[in-house]
């Protein structure tokens, strides 16, 4: 077996070195009828080349994006990751590290996640982040707690507007901790539809509130400025949880910082990562100076070795499960350490002007796929002001659409009854994304399906 | 101050933070199109983005060797031994990286239309399978992110078939939780609403069977009890079948850790022992990679008892291999707690394991354990003359040292661990299990050779010969070789720097 390097031989002497006969002897405190030594119905071990074909046959099943034109979003998103990011997370010294608890020899991994923490900071214009977490919607439920020690507060409030998963997420993690949440409908866009929603939200607050929770862009692709309900969040002692699961919209868009956000949370998978059938993706919390002794999970933090040279290591563990047990912040032990060097990566290679430009051509497709559904009698934009991402409303259940439409080799966007199960007001609902890897004839493709749908 | 004002040492290089590299005009990516800032202006109006970001500019050159430079500071599998106890630290294979990358699994959007991912839909009940089978156990919850995580999904399904039972005010809410726990353990039961109720372990390092009877009286009020086997002693719960059913007829379930399946996996089943429901971590046993600290994947296998209550999503085979995922509440027997995480799991994960449990296949995982336990075995052996093994007998996967052999050196377990950077090694872990004074703990896997043990067995019996000899003046200064020295924890913690700041004013070194 390949990955097994001792042979027969060096068995029996080790075993001889250790006064046992077999290896089973080892296991003599293993009670027999504890024991199995049956044969599990599975296969034998089996070479490269046979494990590779299963694979592919595995592969072979799936629409791959790389062979349709997609258009989904919803929370992930199909981005160009450049050659050197993958290639520099496989670098065995990153990939098969362990946590850096032994500081002295990983420095490549604590400045790395030192760098990873400023740039997260920066893009929502934040005091600081921590390590990461393990994707977006736990970050979020992670921040609803976090607003609760904040705050000694019980209730939190939930935009109608939050990516559903997000939500759900929020609801179980929280679900025996007494909190008391207020959710809130959704609230779909429309050029009729009066934009109410962060108004009702920040009337909603009461002197019990922990926090309100609300997406930017929302689940509709909506972009709005949560200034005002900000304001409202701290005058009556709550505050405001910014959820981003855009990230490359930080590019374009004010952020939840400058807008008076308390915590941000994001889903980090736009750079670096791929889609991966959702995961493993990468939670992003960031927050003002002030609350830090109430974050959850990681931080790394500059120090100084005895030589007095410049040096990373964790910090503030006194908050975590491994000290403070049953009266840690969270049970959270691991942060997604590898995902979030590939966004830090990512966004080293792109920097300020990469990242802005990049961000504005995602606006700008957006923009000019929307300019052409417009034009299709029975395909109606909802969202008037958005990112990188819009919801329309076809003459048809959406779900039948993009079904129809992925036969035809088209990933046409989300039908958001499969997000909203139930809801009546979005059967004929579709959220459409659009990125840097949607081609203007990609647009063109998928403009004129639509437009063939009766 | 700046790291660059310190000099190269050979091939080690003392590397700027990405920000002090920054060129404003420089950038790392082309980009095929252009955008237009006069229109994105005009349509995202006051929420445009004006004030500038601050990140840095580099090129991609430059974003290359500055990551290659910073990975060289590095301890990691791929270099050494990492006898790291309880975490399992073998082998990544290349080939599961190579196959998470394909074309049509790696870059499949979440969702998609059903029909178009029938493929990683079998996948999922693939390794589901693998998973159920090794574990003996008739279900599994695919979706937990780490093995926290898992632990939190295991739990708040004994909490949900609890809360079913009994009502929500049912008074079952003690676990008991043994005191040589992963920290984890405590945690993840404090926010399902439970409270903890320590058990001694007994002077062999099990669970103290006295202790655990008294502790749970007539069980009216248990909920049940958080287990790890074999357990961070490195045993195995000899009584485990019996504790299962003692909290079994007293209306509780059994929560078991599973961080050390690698000791027993094909030869033990936990399904066998009376298991409710067990984490499972793919980032140990099934060689998903550490990474530096995640993402893992912590998928759960559960008992008929608390298969009901498993989370969403699920995928359900619904003919001749045709698949559905099942993301809302079904109706029907199912009755999930709720949801832990976006989208359906960590797929990538998936397929690394899956690839690994193909690779190794049912005959190569039952020689795996065997290997992983002939290795932690040997080294003991091979140590337990000039160290002090903490118990007596064989071990499963690690070999559980106490401090008692440095008495009188003045060398402790932390110096001792920081000596063997010197020699080319990353420490074991210490202090952990609590309930060892000075612990040592060490997992070699069965990825080691006999010659890398060896070595490391003969590096170890150098760093005791020295540590009786002194001066113990040397192990206080260790690590002397490494990329840093003792780095000053403390002055982390009270002066707190998260985050690269533009006008940070100098500091004192000596400060």
């Amino acid at each position: 077996m390949r990955y097994l390097p001792l042979t027969d031989g060096e068995r029996m002497s080790m075993l001889a070195d250790i006064g046992a006969a077999g290896i089973d002897d080892l296991f003599e405190d293993v009670p027999v009828a504890a024991r199995f030594d049956g044969r599990f119905e599975l296969t034998d071990h089996m070479g490269e080349m046979a494990v590779t074909e299963a694979f592919q046959g595995f592969a072979e099943r799936n629409l791959s994006p790389a062979r349709a034109p997609c258009f989904l979003g919803a929370g992930a998103y199909r981005h160009h990751v450049p050659a050197s990011v993958d290639h520099l997370i496989q670098r065995g010294e990153f990939m098969t590290a362990y946590t850096p608890y032994q500081p002295e020899i990983s420095q490549g991994t604590l400045q790395t996640l030192y760098e990873f923490q400023t740039q997260v900071a920066l893009l929502t214009g934040m005091d600081v982040a921590n390590a990461s977490m393990y994707d977006g919607a736990t970050a979020c439920a992670e921040a609803v707690l976090m607003a609760r020690r904040v705050t000694k507060r019980s209730g939190a409030i939930l935009s109608g507007n939050l990516h559903p998963h997000y939500r759900d997420v929020a609801l179980t993690t929280c679900r025996h901790l007494a909190t008391v949440f207020d959710r809130a409908d959704p609230a779909i866009p429309g050029p009729e539809a009066a934009d109410n929603e962060l108004a009702d939200l920040a009337a909603r607050i009461d002197d019990q509130t922990a926090c309100v929770v609300v997406q930017n862009p929302d689940i509709f692709g909506r972009i709005r400025d949560l200034t005002d309900l900000a304001a409202a969040c701290h005058a009556s002692g709550a505050l405001l949880v910014a959820v981003v699961t855009e990230v490359i919209s930080l590019g374009a868009l004010v952020s939840p910082g400058e807008m008076g956000a308390d915590i941000v949370v994001a889903e980090g998978q736009s750079l670096g990562n791929g889609l991966s059938f959702g995961g493993p993706y990468l939670g992003l919390l960031a927050t003002r100076s002030r609350f830090i002794r109430q974050m959850p999970g990681r931080l790394c933090g500059e120090s100084h070795d005895v030589d007095g040279r410049r040096s990373y290591t964790l910090t503030l563990s006194a908050r975590e499960q491994h000290i403070r047990r049953e009266k840690a912040t969270s049970n959270i032990c691991t942060n997604s350490g590898l995902t979030a060097l590939a966004f830090s990566i990512h966004l080293a290679l792109l920097g300020e002007k990469g990242l802005r430009e990049l961000a504005l051509i995602n606006h700008h497709r957006a923009l000019t796929l929307a300019a052409k559904l417009d034009e299709i009698p029975g395909v109606e934009i909802l969202t008037e002001r958005y990112f990188n991402e819009f919801t329309v409303r076809l003459s048809q259940s959406a779900e039948t659409v993009v079904d129809r439409l992925a036969e035809n080799n088209i990933l046409a966007g989300v039908p958001m009854s499969r997000l909203f199960p139930g809801n009546n007001d979005v059967e004929d609902l579709v959220l459409i994304a659009v990125t840097e890897t949607v081609s203007e004839r990609d647009i063109d493709r998928l403009a004129t399906a639509l437009g063939a749908q009766k | 101050m700046n790291g660059s004002q310190f000099s190269h040492q050979g091939l080690q290089f003392e590397e700027s933070l990405l920000f002090e590299l920054d060129r404003p005009d420089s950038c790392g990516v082309d980009f095929d199109g252009h955008a237009d800032l006069g229109l994105a202006e005009d349509s995202l109006g006051n929420l445009y983005r004006r004030a500038p970001i601050a990140l840095p500019g580099l090129s991609e050159p430059e974003v290359v060797r500055h990551y290659t430079r910073l990975s060289q500071k590095n301890y990691s599998i791929d270099s050494g031994l990492y006898p790291l106890g309880s975490c399992t630290m073998k082998h990544n294979p290349r080939l599961n990286e190579k196959l998470a990358r394909l074309e049509g699994l790696g870059d499949l959007h979440p969702l998609q239309p059903v029909a178009t991912v029938q493929g990683v839909l079998a996948l999922y009940d693939d390794i589901g399978r693998w998973l159920q089978e090794i574990c003996g156990m008739p279900a599994v919850a695919l979706s937990p992110a780490a093995g926290a995580h898992g632990e939190l999904c295991g739990m708040m399904c004994i909490r949900a078939a609890i809360d079913e039972k009994e009502g929500e005010d049912s008074s079952r809410r003690r676990v008991l939780v043994p005191e040589s726990a992963h920290g984890t353990n405590p945690s993840t039961a404090t926010i399902c609403g439970f409270t903890v109720d320590p058990i001694p372990a007994d002077a062999g390092g099990r669970i103290d069977m006295m202790a655990f009877k008294d502790k749970l009286g007539d069980g009216s009020d248990v909920a049940g009890i958080m287990i790890t086997n074999p357990n961070t002693c490195g045993l195995f719960e000899t009584d485990i079948a019996k504790i299962a059913e003692l909290i079994h007829a007293s209306g509780g379930y059994v929560y078991c850790d599973g961080a050390n399946l690698n000791a027993i996996m094909g030869r033990v089943r936990p399904g066998d022992l009376g298991i409710d429901c067990m984490h499972i971590n793919l980032h140990k046993t099934f060689s998903t990679p550490h990474g530096g600290g995640g993402p893992g994947a912590g998928p759960v296998v559960l008992s008929a008892a608390l298969a009901p209550y498993a989370p969403l999503p699920w995928v359900v085979k619904t003919g001749d291999d045709k698949f559905d995922l099942i993301e809302h509440e079904p109706g029907g027997p199912a009755k999930p707690f709720g949801r832990l995480k976006g989208f359906h799991g960590q797929t990538g994960m998936f397929i690394r394991a899956l690839a690994y449990m193909m690779s190794h296949g049912r005959d190569g995982l039952r020689q795996a354990s065997g290997d992983a336990v002939l290795n932690a075995n040997y080294v003991l052996a091979k140590l337990k003359d000039v160290m002090s093994p903490a118990f007596p007998e064989y071990c499963k996967h690690e070999a559980l040292f106490d401090d008692s052999f440095l008495a009188g050196t003045g060398v402790s377990t932390m110096d001792f661990a920081k000596a063997m950077i010197d020699e080319g090694f990353h420490p074991m872990t210490v202090y952990f299990p609590l309930v060892v004074h000075g612990a040592m703990l060490i997992e070699p896997t069965e990825t080691e050779s006999k010659f890398a043990l060896d070595e490391f067995i003969g590096a170890m019996r150098v760093l005791v010969e020295r540590a009786r000899t002194g001066p113990a003046e040397k192990f206080h200064q260790a690590p002397r070789l490494a990329p840093r020295r003792r780095i000053d924890e403390t002055e982390a913690a009270r002066n707190l720097r998260l985050r690269w700041l533009p006008e940070e004013p100098t500091r004192d070194a000596a400060d």
